[in-house]
């Protein structure tokens, strides 16, 4: 039988949100077409995770070990690889992760299977599947489909697919044997750090006065903070600023940043990269000022202006009441 | 410590109204001005420190024409020690191809680590270094934010989600995909640009590595670029600064916001 797999991700006992996008997803194709749905997951103390997918797929595959308790790209790609060259599944889908970034490229050469990653869409209309995936910094969607083969990858954006769960299935749950490993593990994990701490919490703000790479220069951040000070707001940034080390790393909104979740979220000069807007989802609203009418963040935001940003916040400081 | 770092000429496209070339397989790219991909700069900057720290040797690699050159000067005005370009002849290389042929590449360069971007700017597929990686037989890691290179091993960090990063123990050789972030990349003068000109840059072929015809097949076929759905968006403001501020000042009370 024709079948779908989906490799389940989790992090500190917990299964994380894009395995159940990617279990909806991959779930709504095989209702469509006929095909089973099997989801792996390699970890230690597995129990809880397989509760977790059982009622949302055919099969759930387990390799339970407790050299599996944290992600380790060596032993993931071998035990993967080989269940691919068993099942010889037509997809197999795993998010676009941190993690998947450095299991998918090893798992494509491997098998020999095609990859296409960061996906936002999958197709099947055609018996094969199609992909659409973003380029040019979420600008342009692009179409693709994928050269012969006996099995396709697929990595999928994260909040490309809701979580939700349209199907009850009741799964076979198959305990699978370690396979020999043929490779050495090489990377050693130490541990979890935290690097979002500090002395302001943006994801508890009312108001986030939130500044992008439009600021241009260094010397304007003092304005933004003199305006989120003057509002009663919350300073804080999208990823350039942090990478240029003009605002430290808890002021940072976004995937590697915090979800925030203020009334209203004032963008100043944000793109709005679509790693940055799913750290916005949780906003009442987006009012977003950029120079670039096409930016990205229009499409988000509920207001927009077309405007140099400095000049508004001298404006909006003008016109605030003097505390 | 000799270190490979690869690097792409791409083109910029901020603030850059884009649009669809006559095949739809590509964007219009004569109006386009070429830079280093933002990735790969902190990748040089990143191999060039540890040079500077504790010694070594920096050798850039591009696949790409003669134009693409620009972005080897650069990274020989930072302080790159010598510089490849790889000419793709007549291919038109994806992802899948690069990785191939960069790797074949660096094989025959000597290398303690490799390193990539993340992504490249235009087509954002993130895999060329975990391609590379698992061609090579080197230990890899995506997402590096912090390495720390030591007798054989590198300590370094992985940026995750959230505000967390993995922090992990690679035994080298090794290859890894620099984020941005993880420095802040010198400046490069006109000056030093122009005296990194005199340096030679080394031109490989791609038909003369001894790649299979598998390798150099597309993993990817290209059916169509279109613009992004038209979505509601954003209830756009007009007026001057003062009439803007006057606007958002009212929307973000009316939100319940007291200011």
């Amino acid at each position: 039988m024709t079948e779908i797999l989906v490799v389940a991700e989790h992090r500190n006992n917990e299964l994380r949100e894009i395995t159940l996008q990617m279990l909806n997803k991959a779930s709504d194709l095989c209702q469509k077409n006929g095909y089973g749905l099997s989801v792996v997951i390699l970890g230690n103390n597995t129990e809880k995770f397989i509760n977790d997918l059982k009622d949302r797929a055919n099969r759930v595959i387990v390799y339970n070990d407790q050299k599996l308790q944290n992600f380790n790209p060596d032993d993931y790609k071998e035990i993967i690889a080989a269940l691919i060259n068993e099942r010889k599944p037509m997809i197999t889908l795993m998010g676009h992760t941190p993690w998947t970034m450095d299991l998918a490229p090893a798992l494509a050469i491997k098998t020999g299977c095609p990859l296409a990653t960061d996906c936002v869409d999958i197709l099947l209309d055609s018996g094969k599947p199609r992909i659409v995936r973003q380029v040019y910094s979420g600008k342009i969607f692009s179409r693709m489909s994928f050269k012969e083969a006996t099995g396709y990858l697929i990595t999928v954006r994260g909040g490309a697919f809701q979580a939700t769960r349209s199907f009850d299935y009741q799964a076979d749950v198959i305990q699978a044997a370690m396979p020999a490993m043929a490779g050495k593990v090489r990377r050693e994990f130490i541990g979890y750090q935290d690097t979002g701490k500090g002395e302001v919490d943006i994801t508890q703000a009312e108001l986030l006065v939130s500044i992008g790479r439009g600021i241009g220069e260094q010397d304007n951040i003092e304005k933004a903070k003199e305006l989120a000070a003057k509002m009663g707001g919350t300073l804080s940034c999208s990823r350039p600023i942090v990478d240029k080390k003009w605002l430290p790393k808890y002021h940072q909104v976004g995937t590697s940043g915090k979800s925030v979740k203020p009334k209203v979220y004032l963008a100043l000069g944000i793109s709005g990269a679509f790693q940055h807007v799913a750290g916005i989802t949780g906003a009442g609203t987006v009012i977003a000022v950029n120079k670039d009418k096409k930016a990205p963040i229009f499409r988000v935001a509920q207001y927009g202006a077309v405007a140099d940003l400095l000049n508004v916040v001298s404006a909006l400081k003008e016109k605030l009441p003097k505390n | 410590m000799n270190i490979i770092v690869c690097v792409k000429n791409v083109p910029f496209t901020q603030e850059v109204d884009l649009v669809l070339d006559a095949s739809r397989q590509d964007v219009r790219k004569d109006n386009l001005v070429y830079v280093i991909n933002e990735w790969d700069n902190y990748a040089i900057e990143e191999a060039i420190r540890i040079k500077e720290q504790s010694g070594g040797h920096v050798t850039a690699v591009t696949l790409g024409k003669e134009a693409d050159e620009e972005v080897l000067r650069r990274c020989l005005a930072m302080g790159a020690d010598e510089a490849v370009r790889i000419d793709p002849g007549s291919l038109k290389p994806d992802a899948f191809m690069t990785s191939a042929i960069l790797a074949a590449a660096v094989k025959s360069l000597p290398h303690d680590m490799v390193f990539t971007g993340v992504q490249s700017d235009d087509f954002n597929n993130g895999i060329t270094g975990g391609l590379m990686a698992e061609r090579l037989g080197l230990a890899h890691a995506a997402v590096v934010n912090s390495i720390k290179a030591s007798d054989g091993k590198a300590q370094i960090a992985i940026e995750l989600e959230g505000g967390q990063d993995e922090v992990s123990l690679v035994d080298l050789p090794a290859l890894f995909a620099i984020q941005t972030g993880i420095n802040e990349p010198r400046y490069v003068s006109i000056m030093g640009i122009r005296k990194a000109a005199k340096k030679e840059i080394k031109i490989i072929n791609a038909d003369s590595l001894g790649l299979s015809t598998a390798d150099l097949q597309p993993d990817l076929i290209m059916e169509e670029m279109f613009m992004p759905p038209e979505t509601e968006g954003a209830e756009m403001l007009q007026g001057d600064a003062g009439s803007l501020a006057d606007q958002i000042v009212r929307i973000i009370r009316e939100k319940g916001v007291s200011l």
